[in-house]
């Protein structure tokens, strides 16, 4: 028969587990959506996501040494996305396939005055190189700190603040060139 | 950091706003982790409680005991070859050689059985 101590602590692995998996499907899911593009293949890397992170789940905690574990959640789904594009060989078909239907449901006092704005933001940081791109989703999309972030990206945490405020800057530069391009026009 | 910067901060909070997952995506997700616990729990205790008595899971030790007592037969022959190389020429040696290679195959045979009871 199987150890009655090993049973338990797989059945508190399973618990905590599922506190994690409660705790953050959100968070991998609007990660994998903003890096993928599309609601289909978010839905399959967030279930990817999760099930690679079961396997691991208990050398992570130990490894963890109580620090929390979104980044290294974050992390699968980032080398998961990866390993996507370069299968397919492909980055996603247009900047977020759904942009219109994404800022049309943010808020409705947006729909008038903000949502040109708000589909210029969200085509520029998809264009912004990868690292950068993956930095404001973590910030902004999951409200990540600083610390968190550079756990995820494997960076220092310096490092990391200097790539968010680059990213922010050279989204705004973007922005602000098709605002004049368009009023140009 | 240009003055701009907080209110396009706030512009990018919008613009990234959480994006709530499908709700059948929770319940794939959870009846995948659940068939994976419960199939892993049940072919570990289904496969403890038959190991003894389904002939399949002999294989591995039945493998073991050829294995080992291939070894031990090809040991002595390598050991009976060594001995007889310096006395081939000589027909009275061949014999004894023989005779030690029978004895010494007798006794690892008697070894090996004493090892299994």
């Amino acid at each position: 028969m199987a150890d009655p101590q090993s049973q338990k602590s797989k059945a508190l692995l399973d618990a905590e587990f599922s506190d994690l998996y409660r705790a953050h499907l959100r968070d991998v899911y609007s990660y994998a959506y903003y890096r993928v593009g599309n609601h289909h293949d978010a839905e399959d890397l967030t279930e990817q996501t999760f099930l690679q992170a079961y396997r691991h789940f208990d050398r992570a905690q130990r490894e963890s040494h109580g620090r929390p574990l979104r980044p290294w959640l974050i992390r699968i789904a980032h080398n998961l996305a990866a390993n996507l594009y370069r299968d397919r060989s492909r980055r996603p078909s247009s900047p977020i396939d759904e942009t219109s239907e994404l800022v049309a449901s943010h808020t409705t006092e947006d729909l008038v005055e903000g949502r040109d704005e708000l589909a210029q933001v969200l085509d520029g940081v998809q264009r912004l190189p990868d690292d950068r791109r993956e930095a404001l989703i973590m910030r902004f999309a999951l409200g990540m700190d600083n610390r968190e972030i550079a756990r995820a990206m494997g960076r220092s945490d310096g490092a990391t603040k200097v790539l968010i405020h680059r990213a922010i800057k050279q989204l705004q530069q973007m922005v602000a060139g098709s605002d004049s391009a368009g009023s140009d026009e | 950091m240009s003055e701009a910067l907080p209110s396009f901060e706030g512009l990018l909070h919008e613009a990234l706003s959480p994006v709530e997952p499908p709700e059948d995506l929770g319940h794939r997700l959870e009846n995948a982790l659940l068939s994976i616990t419960s199939s892993a729990v049940e072919e570990l205790e289904a496969w403890e409680l038959s190991s003894m008595r389904d002939p399949r899971n002999w294989a591995r030790p039945a493998a073991a005991v050829v294995v080992g007592g291939s070894a031990g037969v090809a040991l002595v022959l390598l050991r009976a070859r060594h001995r007889s190389a310096p006395h081939r020429t000589n027909l009275r040696d061949a014999r004894l050689s023989a005779e030690r290679l029978l004895g010494d195959l007798g006794e690892h045979t008697r070894r090996l059985l004493g090892e299994r009871r």
